[in-house]
């Protein structure tokens, strides 16, 4: 696509915890080459530009628009909407915004629950009268607005169209620094596509000489001390990595805790929690001979506490698995 | 009739709000609201998740301060399984600590709130940011601010995997030893960051100290809240960020509760506004009387200047001359000044990078006795640390095969929510006047909220237990498997 030199940035986040914010700043002194061949027009976090500034730009007048964050209420979804129609090109930049992460497992719950609990449950506060925040309050001076909460969490695509997604919570350095190079060269993929490698992290990954062929049941990470040298499969750990796309930088790996799964899914793979339950049901094992049937996979696989916290700790917002709440 | 002026979002600092400001028919300030348009719910959704998880799960409440939310995860969890970590690993869980203070103070500083006073209040908009502060101190000076921002990221990603939300916290101890490569690159970047804190005190003396516009506003009595102050300290009463007793001083300064973390609700509870998604705390014994300062009211601060008043000093030599300095200057102790905040950040950032360096010279710190396994099951934890930005509380209770079945959090900046709010509507009545205003003077009711660092992303962090089904079905819809009921 054809870019002006100087090119016209934004940065918003929406339901988010502001590590995608911080992984812009390792960036590091490579972020004043960035400030040097592009005008940053909006970042809340460290810029005075505010709503109504945005609001006044013509249409697609920022290049394009790096968006975190899920969106969980009604400001966000204006944000979104905004943001879509003043930027030429939009970025679902990192987990929240790419397939809802974390925060997304609240959807596992709905709104009056959580309203509940926070405002009238919880076991530090006193509110006797139950009262909770109202989108219009009414104070002495006038009435004050907060924006609705909504049911559910939804990541940005399922809010507007958007061209590319950045994976990771946060996202490595390395990728944020590829896909602003590809923005800065007018070098990126088609439309839609997941600036990210596509191999699976096991491929990349620096104890794959252990790959694991066999996991000799399942254990949790308090009960063991995990070898460090070691595949987490082949010690009995899930590990996400069969299942989750490479180019993080293997940072849980390094820190000695498997993969979580927080870059989504590879290419080749529709649904990452189904993927990793067909790698376990390959390599799980009894005891290093005996091949096992399936009852007896159904059995070791039963092993895995909370599975949906597991499987789809960062995906279950992306809706490839529907969610039974509790009332 | 009112009219009112709407700072929407307000900006430079974590999260999201926005501040509604009422005037009167005279165009005088009659109220002034803060209020965060945001809930994100994680008591409700770290519900029927693994514990050992709950340090990665509450990280995601805050990527500014994951650190925080880790540890103060993972000590609830040490507590739940009845387990004390080695030697070692407290030793390496204090460095982290020091790394992320050292991060958070210096983003706060030159890249959030420094540039009100670097660049100027009313400086215009577009330069009132890091890009600002880099033209007025210079590009030299600008990477020294890179590079020790990156040094304490670069602690956490040594000792941690990721620098922003680590997964070395387990309970009993930590995931990794440090090698003897990595103790003597920490031990480098501390030794240049305690010159870089210093260079920082300096800064802000010469630009802050020196400048009599800032001391008016520094000085100016209604500028400022007497209020009850909280924050965490050792043995002898001095600052600690991961571990110690919480400690309350009153508007004189003298002691008015000192408790143990997993006390925490015999001393603090929670208010419910209507007009806002954060709720406000305060002191149990005094209670809720509105968003008031002066003894009768329950409410107190947190963060950098809190810490510094509950404590007798630092426990670095370097940082308790900048104590002692801070307190002399004034007068005073506590010190109620809002804007004496930046000033107390520097302070810290000062003792985080003496202590990091104590640590990494610690011969200890490389030991490879990491992990206590002996574990004694309870049902609950409580864990205390020092976010940042002030006093952080996470609650868990277990189930017995170690799932989580309830959470309680309460967040840095949820005890700094009342006093905020306070700090905004003085701010506007002392500065607003005859409906007079403009992007310079907004900006400087900014600052008044800025000061505290708040993080109105954790502020905005859910329960109940659910079933969770996964069906896994063939190709044609058949069910082939159930997992979990």
């Amino acid at each position: 696509m054809q870019l002006p030199d100087k090119l016209k940035l934004g940065f918003y986040w929406a339901a988010s915890c502001g590590g995608c914010e911080i992984a812009v700043l390792d960036t590091n002194e490579r972020i004043l080459d960035v400030m040097a061949r592009a005008d940053i027009l909006f970042w809340p976090v460290a810029m005075d530009t505010k709503y109504a500034d945005v609001k006044a730009m013509p249409d697609r007048h920022m290049d394009v628009c790096l968006f975190n964050g899920s969106v969980r209420n009604s400001e966000q979804k204006e944000l979104a909407h905004l943001l879509r129609k003043k930027s030429k090109v939009l970025v679902a930049f990192g987990s929240c915004a790419h397939h809802g992460c974390i925060p997304g497992l609240a959807n596992l719950y709905g709104r009056e629950q959580i309203l509940k609990y926070v405002y009238t449950e919880e076991p530090s506060v006193i509110n006797p009268e139950g009262t909770r925040p109202l989108t219009r309050a009414r104070v002495p001076e006038g009435e004050v607005f907060v924006p609705e909460f909504y049911d559910r969490v939804a990541p940005l695509n399922r809010v507007v169209d958007v061209d590319y997604y950045l994976p990771g919570c946060p996202p490595a350095v390395s990728g944020i620094l590829s896909a602003v190079q590809a923005i800065f060269e007018g070098n990126l993929p088609p439309k839609g596509s997941v600036l990210a490698p596509v191999k699976a992290l096991c491929e990349e990954c620096d104890r794959n000489k252990h790959v694991a062929k066999k996991m000799p049941g399942v254990k949790r990470m308090w009960e063991v001390q995990a070898d460090p040298g070691v595949c987490f499969l082949e010690q009995g750990i899930v590990c996400m990595g069969p299942a989750t796309r490479g180019g993080c930088g293997q940072r849980c790996i390094n820190g000695n805790w498997p993969c979580t799964g927080c870059m989504g899914p590879t290419p080749d793979v529709g649904d990452q929690g189904g993927k990793m339950i067909s790698a376990l049901g390959s390599v799980l094992r009894i005891d290093d001979e005996k091949e096992i049937t399936g009852p007896e996979t159904e059995r070791l696989l039963r092993q895995v506490k909370d599975p949906v916290g597991t499987f789809y700790m960062y995906g279950l917002a992306s809706g490839t698995i529907s969610v039974r709440r509790q009332k | 009739m009112s009219t009112r002026i709407t700072i929407d979002p307000i900006t430079r600092l974590e999260g999201h709000g926005k501040i509604e400001i009422f005037l009167d028919a005279q165009g005088e300030v009659e109220n002034a609201y803060l209020q965060v348009p945001e809930l994100r719910g994680f008591e409700q959704f770290c519900v029927g998740r693994k514990a050992e998880d709950m340090p990665q799960l509450t990280s995601r409440i805050c990527g500014v301060c994951p650190v925080a939310h880790h540890y103060a995860g993972v000590k609830a969890l040490d507590e739940a399984f009845g387990v004390k970590p080695t030697g070692t690993a407290l030793k390496l869980r204090e460095l982290i600590y020091c790394g992320y203070v050292i991060y958070d103070h210096i983003l706060h500083f030159y890249f959030l709130g420094g540039p009100d006073f670097v660049v100027g209040p009313d400086a215009p908009k577009a330069k009132r940011n890091i890009l600002g502060v880099i033209e007025k101190v210079g590009v030299d000076t600008a990477r020294e601010v890179i590079k020790h921002r990156a040094h304490g990221q670069r602690i956490t990603e040594i000792l941690g995997g990721k620098p922003t939300h680590p997964v070395s916290g387990v309970p009993g101890g930590q995931t990794k030893a440090l090698s003897e490569e990595g103790r003597k690159e920490i031990g480098e970047m501390a030794k240049s960051c305690v010159e870089f804190a210093k260079f920082s005190l300096q800064l802000f003396e010469d630009v802050v100290l020196k400048n009599p516009a800032y001391m008016a506003l520094i000085t100016n009595p209604k500028l400022g809240h007497a209020v009850y102050n909280m924050g965490m300290v050792d043995e002898k009463n001095r600052v600690a960020f991961y571990d110690g007793k919480v400690r309350v001083t009153d508007q004189q300064g003298k002691e008015f509760a000192k408790f143990e973390g997993r006390d925490y609700l015999d001393h603090i509870a929670e208010h419910v506004l209507d007009w806002s998604y954060v709720k406000a705390t305060y002191l149990k014994a005094i209670g809720y009387k509105g968003l008031i300062d002066g003894p009768d009211s329950g409410l107190y601060r947190v963060g950098p200047l809190g810490r510094l008043n509950v404590a007798d000093g630092m426990a670095t030599p370097g940082a308790d001359a900048a104590y002692r300095k801070l307190f002399d200057t004034f007068g005073t102790r506590p010190v109620n000044s809002t804007l004496a905040y930046h000033w107390a950040r520097l302070v810290e950032l000062l003792y985080a990078s003496e202590r990091a360096l104590e640590l990494a010279t610690d011969p200890g710190i490389t030991g490879t006795d990491i992990r206590n396994m002996k574990f004694d099951m309870k049902a609950e934890g409580v864990g205390v640390v020092e976010a940042a930005r002030g006093t952080l509380f996470h609650d868990y209770r277990l189930t017995e095969d170690r799932m989580i079945e309830k959470v309680n959090l309460i967040v840095a900046t949820t005890n700094n929510k009342g006093p905020i709010c306070m700090s905004v509507r003085e701010a506007a009545k002392e500065l607003i006047h005859q409906g007079k205003v403009d992007d310079g003077l907004l900006n400087t009711v900014e600052m008044f909220f800025r000061a505290y660092d708040p993080c109105f992303g954790c502020a905005s962090h859910v329960l109940g237990r659910p079933t969770v089904v996964i069906d896994v079905r063939s190709h044609g819809g058949d069910l082939v498997r159930r997992l979990a009921g």
